[in-house]
């Protein structure tokens, strides 16, 4: 009997415990989403309503037409475009000579491998400021300013140290013995990359494809350097316009925002596997 | 025997071998990182190196630099209070926003951490606020944070508190910033949920053994078995934090009164508004050294608070 009252009130004490976690998470969840719900729910009202007391949730009427309004008062879709387009340059670019190097790290013996990896870690230290200026100068004298090269070259030259970090902890991982096998097949090294490692890390590079494309989308500083044409302007500068310009038309701006979050969310959704495995297997985002 | 004369054998042969001789595994290498090192040299240790010498210039990009030896980093220290305070707000901003971060996001992983049902969704929930950043957010909380009509007041009046006007009140400001830094914890919760995943659970059985509670453990043993984490999260979101840039610029152009003015708003305005390249360079020099010594100081303060396993240790 003393015992099953015991466990009866351990149970007990569980239970109690256990709601009260899933409480706290609930309500840390409700203050996550909020932010969102309130932007698109802004972005269905009309003008007056945004301004409302007491706090009109469920818009009524739904103005859908704020979206196609916010995307046609600026040329939305050509900034979409241009931003579709760096993003995909700059992944092909990060991916492609970013994994090379992974390979070399990961995969080859060769004297002076320690020493360059070391560097290659010391450059994730390195903060954009102290070379932005400089950049901007040397990209200037290549007369690359207004253009999209500045945003779109450095990528194919070994891209960001976290993306050659990461392919290289996750070719780490796969069995020299393959390599060994290929080689015994007949497959030169170059081989080995092409036709092993790269068909065996799908899942590794999709996270490095998601990464990049989460903050070329989203990317600010940068654009906002060097870019001066507005035709030629990224879907972040043009919201910036579209702040500057519209700054209290609330209801266009949260539809000009939910429409640029959406790639970025829909990425997310649709990838988040490799996403958390990124994030886990590195550590360093965040 | 053999072993050993092949040994000496190959010690014989590397150390003829010259330096630049490559064999073609050590030449396909180079190849491969060929790509990077160029990348490097040309825009990120040649620029770098270029700053260092353009911050001993005056250079309004119209005309030609004049060298004029230590007189900016003399300016900042004595002819711009605008420096300091750009330093100090950052400052303020980082190690409050830091910590705070981090104490959040390992509050969570404990709990997400208790087994509980749904793990993979309310994780992605979490995690949601940390795929999206620059100037969408700063727009979205441009209108949470307003003080007449935005979210933040209309919930804060529900329970009978006036909110105060959060952007351009000089005392709230930053506060705002750091509030607004919170929403994104997910990545870092991930990252915990990892690492208190990778605590032996013999640990917490032979705790439980020896009568402790749960209070203790946490001390005693969570927080000891997973300080390397959170070591490498801190040195990674202090390096972040002082490089904050679009929230302010979006959202308060550093005001008011320059109570927001984050220093890298400021080396914007003074490279590419008012065009001071050789003062932007030397401002970006200090902050480069000013995050190398704090997260220097971080590193060697590591050796009191993070524990390595495997490391011995005199009491």
């Amino acid at each position: 009997m003393a015992i099953r009252s015991i466990s009866e009130s351990q149970s007990r004490s569980r239970v109690v415990r256990l709601t009260f976690i899933y409480l706290v998470l609930a309500v840390g969840m409700v203050i996550v989403i909020m932010p969102f719900l309130w932007m698109v729910s802004t972005s269905l009202k009309t003008p007056a309503s945004v301004f409302k007391i007491p706090t009109v949730w469920i818009p009524d009427p739904v103005v859908w037409a704020n979206y196609p309004d916010s995307m046609t008062i600026l040329p939305f879709w050509r900034y979409i475009l241009n931003t579709a387009q760096i993003t995909f340059l700059a992944v092909v670019g990060a991916t492609f000579s970013g994994s090379l190097a992974a390979f070399a790290f990961a995969r080859l013996r060769w004297r002076g491998r320690n020493f360059m990896f070391v560097l290659v870690l010391t450059t994730l230290m390195l903060p954009f400021q102290v070379i932005m200026i400089p950049q901007f100068i040397l990209f200037r004298s290549l007369q690359w300013l207004d253009t999209y090269l500045p945003l779109v070259v450095p990528a194919f030259f070994g891209g960001s140290a976290f993306n050659i970090f990461l392919l290289r902890q996750y070719f780490m991982t796969i069995s020299p013995e393959l390599d060994d096998a290929a080689i015994i097949d007949g497959c030169n090294r170059f081989g080995v990359y092409w036709r092993i490692i790269i068909p065996l890390s799908k899942a590794a590079l999709m996270t490095v494809v998601i990464f990049i494309v989460q903050n070329r989308w989203q990317s600010f500083l940068v654009p906002l350097i060097y870019l001066f044409d507005q035709k030629k302007y990224t879907l972040a500068l043009g919201l910036r316009l579209f702040q500057d310009q519209y700054t209290t038309d609330w209801e266009l701006m949260m539809a000009a925002a939910t429409v640029s979050m959406l790639p970025v969310l829909l990425v997310f959704y649709f990838g988040q596997r490799y996403f958390i495995q990124g994030v886990v297997f590195t550590g360093v985002k965040g | 025997m053999a072993t050993l004369q092949d040994q000496i054998a190959v010690n014989a042969t590397r150390r003829q071998r010259p330096w630049y001789y490559l064999n073609g595994e050590e030449r396909l290498a180079w190849l491969l990182v060929l790509p990077w090192i160029i990348g490097f040299l040309a825009f990120q240790l040649g620029p770098m190196l270029a700053s260092l010498g353009l911050s001993l210039t005056e250079w309004r990009m119209f005309t030609p630099p004049r060298f004029i030896g230590l007189s900016n980093y003399a300016e900042m220290i004595s002819g711009d209070p605008l420096v300091l305070q750009a330093f100090k707000v950052t400052t303020i901003f980082s190690v409050t926003s830091v910590p705070l971060r981090i104490a959040l996001g390992v509050l969570v992983a404990l709990l997400l951490n208790a087994r509980v049902r749904g793990l993979a969704f309310i994780r992605t929930v979490y995690y949601l606020p940390a795929t999206v950043s620059g100037v969408a957010v700063a727009m979205v909380w441009l209108l949470i944070l307003n003080g007449d009509f935005g979210l933040l007041n209309r919930t804060l009046s529900l329970i009978g508190i006036e909110g105060p006007y959060w952007l351009t009140d000089t005392s709230t400001v930053l506060a705002s910033f750091v509030l607004m830094s919170l929403w994104s914890v997910g990545a870092g919760i991930i990252i915990y949920l990892a690492g208190l995943q990778g605590v032996p659970n013999e640990l917490y059985e032979a705790a439980e053994v020896d009568g402790a509670g749960d209070w203790v453990k946490f001390w005693r043993i969570t927080l000891p078995m997973i300080s390397p984490v959170l070591f490498f999260q801190f040195v990674i979101g202090m390096i972040d934090a002082l490089q904050e840039f679009a929230g302010p610029f979006i959202m308060t152009q550093g005001g008011p009164g320059n109570a927001s003015l984050f220093v890298m708003l400021y080396l914007f305005r003074q490279g590419f508004e008012f065009f001071q390249m050789g003062y932007a360079s030397a401002l970006a020099w200090v902050l480069f050294v000013y995050i190398m010594v704090l997260t220097l100081l971080i590193i060697r303060s590591s050796a009191v608070w993070v524990y390595y396993e495997g490391e011995v240790r005199e009491d």
